[in-house]
C-alpha cells in the first residue's frame, strides 16, 4: 500500500466542508507556519523536500520560490495554475473537487512563504462546478479566520480570489495565464523578464500547479526531510497520476515516485491490468504532449533497467527511447488503437489551441494536422512521413512558448516508434478508410505487408 | 559593451538589442524582421524571422544559449558573440519560418498592391524555396470592410500585430485587434467599418505585407510604375510631421506614404489628411526624387537610369492581317462542311 499524502483523507465523508476538514487536522500547517516559522524557513523547508513542480516541467518548487524578487519592494503574488487542460490529465480537478480546503491551506502557507498578500487561483472555465466548490471553501475559510486581515493574530493579511479562464489550453502557460488574469488576451509573454521579476501587473509572481501547492501543507506539518525520504533520488514525494485508456481501473491514483511502471499498470491497487486480453501497444506516460512509448520500451528502458515512475527513469534515453513524466496523464493503448489516428487527434488539439502569436506554431500545427488527417483517411503520400518529420523539427525550439514543442514531440515520437504504421496507412488506403481498422485486424497481423522485401 | 555579430565587433550602449546592434553594423548580417518595428514599442518576437544563434552568452557567463533567440527582443550582453548569417542553424530556421509564413499566404502578388515593396517578397526571395510542400487548401477568411480608407485583405496577413501597436500607440483608442486564435486568428474590428482615427492610415505603412492597403490607391498602379518624390507641407495637425513621399504618375499624385528607410520603417508618422486627402500637386512642396536601395524594384521607373523611348516594331498593316491569312478567312475555294465528307 503506497503512502498517501494528498489523497489521505479523500474518503472521509464530508471532507469538502470546513468542519470535517478542520476536525481531520486541516489548517494545522497554517498555524505552524504562521506562528513558529519565518517565511524564509518555509521556503527552506520546501527546498529540502525536493518537491518538483507537478504541472509538467518538473522544476523544483523551492528553487522557483527563491527566485522571486523580494528586493524591489513591489507587492508579490502567488498564482495557482488550475487551468488543467492537457488531454489525459485530470488530477487537479479531482483534488479541487473533493478536498478543496487542502488547496486553500496550501495557498495560505505558500503565500506566507512568498510574502504575498493577494493570491489567485486561475481555474479553467470548464470547471465551473469546481469553481463554485472553491468559492464556497474560500468563504468558509474566511469565516473561520484563515483568510483576510491579521490571520491568527500574526499580522499577516491574505486575500485569495478564484478567477475563471475562458477556455484556452494556452492559458496554462504561466505568462499567458498572467496575461489572461490581467484581463488581456491569453498570449504568452516574451521571456525575459520572467514572472519571478515581472509577472502579474509587473509585480513579482510565482505560478504553481494545484498539486504542488497542495503538497506544501504536509511538508510543513512534517518536514522537508520526511518528504524527501519518500520517492527515489531527485523525484521525491508522491505524485497524482490520471490513468486512462484501455486499463481495468482508470482514475486518479496517488503513487510514491519510484514505483515501477509494471506495478502501477498491473497491480490491483492501481490500474489493475489491461482492460481486455488484447495486448499492450503503447503508452503516453505524462499527458498528450510527451512522446509516446512503444510496448517494448514501457516496462524496460533501452538499456534493460526497469522503467520506474520517476522524472529520471521515464526520460531515460532522451527522446530516442524515453519520454517524460509530464503532468501525469497516463494513457494506455491496447492493439485496437491506431497510433496515426491518435497522433492526428493530439495534433488537432494543438492546432485548435495554438494562440496564433508566433509563426512556426500558428502555421505549423495546422499543417501537421492536415497532413496527419490525410494519412489517417487514406489520402497520404509516401513523402508525407518525411514531411511530417521536417515540419515538427522546424516548429520545435523556434517558438515563444513550449506549446510548439508540445505539438511537435508527439508527432516526432509516433514517427520514430511507429513508422511502419504510417507506411501501412499510406500503402493500404482502402483498409484504413474503415475507422476501426485495427479492431478486427490488429496491426501485428498486417505488419508483414509493410516489411521491406528482400530479394 | 562590446558585441560580436558574425565576426564583426561593435560597441553598443546597454539595453541595445541584438537586432539594433546588427543594424548598426549593417550589411548581410542584419536579420530580417517582419514583426519588429523600431518606431513602435512592444513589437517584435512574434514572427521568428530574426532568430539568431548566441554562441557566447557574455564575458561573465560564456555559455552559449541552447535555443535560437529572437534578436529583436534579446538584449546584448558585454562580450556576447552572435552568429546570424554565418550559422547553419539560423539559415535553416529562417527558411523554415519563411515556409511557414508562405503556406497560407495567397499567391496573388500579381494583383497585390504591396508587390514591389513587400517584406514577405524580400524574405522569400532570400530564404524561400521555389516549390511548395503544402498541397492542402490555403486558409481563407471572409472579406471584411474595416473603413472607407483602409482595405483589409486578411488572407495575406501574417499577424505581425504591428497595426495593433499603431492603433495602441498613435491613436486615441484602439478599435481593432486580433480575434480568434491559432491559424484562424484574424485582424478585425469589433464594430464593422470603424477604423477612422486620424493616424490610422499608418497601419498601411507598417504592414509588411499587402494585408492593409490604401483604398485611394487600390489597383491604380504598380508601385514601380510610380515615381516617388520627397515632399512636405505644413500640416495643421500638430502631431503630424508633414513629411511624406509622393508616388506620382505624370502630374498625378496617386499615393502618399510616409518616408521609409532601408528597413522599410517610416521615418515619421503622417496623418490621414496628408495621406488620403492631399492629392493635388499644389498641396505639397516637392523636394526632389526619393532614392531607394540599388536593387529595389521601385527603381525600375525612376530617373536614376537612362530611359529610352520604347518602340514596338510591328508588321505593316497588322490590323488587316497577312495577305495569305485573309485569303483563308474568305474560304472561297473550300467547300462548306468539308469535314464531314472525309
Amino acid at each position: 500500500m503506497g503512502r498517501k499524502i494528498l489523497l489521505d483523507k479523500i474518503n472521509v465523508p464530508g471532507i469538502k466542508t470546513y468542519e470535517v476538514y478542520r476536525r481531520e487536522g486541516g489548517y494545522s500547517s497554517v498555524e505552524k507556519a504562521l506562528k513558529s516559522l519565518s517565511p524564509d524557513e518555509v521556503v527552506e523547508e520546501v527546498k529540502t523536500s525536493g518537491l518538483r513542480g507537478r504541472g509538467g516541467a518538473g522544476f523544483p518548487v523551492g528553487m522557483k520560490w527563491s527566485f522571486i524578487d523580494k528586493k524591489s519592494g513591489n507587492p508579490r503574488h502567488l498564482v495557482c495554475n488550475a487551468d488543467e487542460s492537457e488531454p489525459g490529465t485530470f488530477k487537479d480537478r479531482y483534488l479541487m473537487e473533493y478536498i478543496p480546503h487542502l488547496l486553500i491551506e496550501g495557498m495560505i502557507v505558500s503565500s506566507y512563504a512568498l510574502g504575498a498578500n493577494l493570491s489567485y487561483i486561475y481555474i479553467r472555465g470548464e470547471y465551473m462546478w469546481v469553481y463554485k466548490t472553491l468559492e464556497r471553501a474560500i468563504a468558509e475559510a474566511k469565516a473561520a479566520g484563515w483568510l483576510g486581515k491579521n490571520i491568527l493574530g500574526t499580522g499577516y493579511d491574505l486575500e485569495v480570489h478564484v478567477q475563471i479562464g475562458g477556455g484556452a489550453y494556452i492559458c496554462g502557460e504561466e505568462t499567458a495565464l498572467i496575461e489572461s488574469l490581467e484581463g488581456k488576451r491569453g498570449n504568452p509573454r516574451l521571456k525575459p523578464p520572467f514572472p519571478a521579476v515581472k509577472g502579474l501587473w509587473q509585480n513579482p509572481t510565482v505560478v504553481n500547479n494545484v498539486e504542488s501547492i497542495s503538497a506544501v501543507p504536509w511538508i510543513i506539518n512534517n518536514s522537508g526531510a520526511d518528504y524527501a525520504a519518500i520517492g527515489k533520488e531527485r523525484s521525491t514525494g508522491t505524485k497524482l497520476i490520471s490513468a486512462s485508456g484501455n486499463i481495468k481501473k482508470p482514475g486518479v491514483y496517488e503513487i510514491e515516485l519510484g514505483l515501477s511502471v509494471y506495478e502501477f499498470m498491473n497491480s490491483d491497487e492501481y490500474c489493475g491490468g489491461m482492460e481486455t486480453d488484447r495486448p499492450l501497444k503503447a503508452l503516453v506516460p505524462g499527458g498528450s504532449s510527451v512522446p509516446i512509448l512503444p510496448a517494448h520500451l514501457i516496462y524496460k528502458t533501452a538499456n534493460g533497467d526497469d522503467r520506474l515512475m520517476t522524472y529520471e527513469s521515464l526520460s531515460d534515453g532522451g527522446f530516442a527511447t524515453g519520454s517524460m513524466l509530464g503532468s501525469g496523464g497516463f494513457i494506455v493503448y491496447d492493439d485496437r488503437a491506431c497510433i496515426v489516428r491518435n497522433t492526428w487527434n493530439f495534433s488537432r488539439f494543438y492546432h485548435h489551441e495554438s494562440c496564433g502569436q508566433c509563426t512556426p506554431c500558428r502555421e505549423g500545427t495546422g499543417w501537421l494536422e492536415k497532413v496527419l488527417w490525410r494519412i489517417e483517411n487514406g489520402e497520404g503520400r509516401e513523402e508525407d512521413i518525411e514531411l511530417l518529420w521536417s515540419i515538427q523539427s522546424k516548429i520545435e525550439g523556434n517558438t515563444i512558448c513550449p506549446l510548439g514543442d508540445a505539438a511537435s514531440w508527439p508527432v516526432a515520437a509516433a514517427i520514430r516508434h511507429f513508422r511502419d504504421e504510417f507506411e501501412y496507412h499510406i500503402r493500404f488506403p482502402e483498409k484504413v478508410k474503415n475507422r476501426n481498422h485495427f479492431v478486427t485486424e490488429p496491426f501485428e497481423k498486417v505488419k508483414h505487408l509493410v516489411v521491406k522485401q528482400e530479394i | 559593451m562590446k558585441v560580436t555579430i558574425d565576426g564583426q565587433e561593435i560597441e553598443v550602449a546597454p539595453g541595445t538589442t541584438i537586432l539594433q546592434a546588427a543594424r548598426m553594423i549593417g550589411g548581410e548580417s542584419v536579420p530580417p524582421a517582419m514583426c519588429y518595428y523600431s518606431k513602435l514599442e512592444k513589437t517584435g518576437g512574434k514572427c521568428r524571422c530574426c532568430l539568431v544563434e548566441v554562441t557566447k552568452g557574455s564575458d561573465a557567463d560564456p555559455r552559449p544559449m541552447p535555443k535560437l533567440v529572437a534578436s529583436c527582443v534579446t538584449g546584448c550582453m558585454d562580450g556576447m558573440e552572435v552568429a546570424s548569417k554565418s550559422s547553419e542553424r539560423v539559415t535553416e530556421a529562417r527558411k523554415a519560418v519563411t515556409e511557414f509564413l508562405l503556406i497560407n499566404h495567397p499567391l496573388d502578388c500579381p494583383v497585390c498592391d504591396q508587390a514591389g515593396e513587400c517584406d514577405l517578397q524580400n524574405l522569400s526571395f532570400e530564404h524561400g524555396k521555389a516549390q511548395s510542400r503544402f498541397i492542402e487548401d490555403k486558409r481563407t477568411f471572409e472579406p471584411e470592410n474595416i473603413g472607407d480608407k483602409i482595405q483589409l485583405h486578411m488572407n495575406r496577413c501574417i499577424l505581425c500585430q504591428r497595426c495593433v501597436q499603431v492603433a495602441e500607440q498613435l491613436t486615441d483608442y484602439r478599435v481593432h485587434g486580433v480575434l480568434n486564435r491559432g491559424d484562424h486568428a484574424q485582424i478585425s474590428t469589433y464594430v464593422a467599418a470603424a477604423i477612422d482615427n486620424d493616424f490610422s492610415g499608418n497601419m498601411i505603412d507598417v504592414c509588411p505585407v499587402g494585408a492593409l492597403t490604401d483604398k485611394t490607391f487600390r489597383f491604380k498602379s504598380r508601385v514601380w510604375f510610380n515615381k516617388p518624390f520627397n515632399a512636405h507641407r505644413n500640416c495643421e495637425n500638430p502631431e503630424c510631421c508633414g513629411k511624406a513621399t509622393l508616388w506620382m504618375f505624370g502630374n498625378e499624385i496617386q499615393r502618399v506614404t510616409a518616408r521609409k528607410d532601408i528597413y522599410h520603417e517610416v521615418e515619421d508618422f503622417i496623418c490621414n489628411t496628408c495621406r488620403f486627402d492631399k492629392k493635388e500637386v499644389t498641396d505639397w512642396v516637392i523636394e526632389g526624387p526619393r532614392k531607394f536601395e540599388k536593387d529595389s524594384v521601385i527603381n525600375q521607373n525612376n530617373y536614376t537610369r537612362p530611359m529610352e523611348k520604347v518602340i514596338m516594331n510591328t508588321e505593316k498593316g497588322i490590323l488587316e492581317g497577312r495577305e495569305q491569312d485573309r485569303k483563308k478567312i474568305s474560304m472561297a475555294q473550300i467547300p462548306f462542311n468539308n469535314q464531314k465528307k472525309q
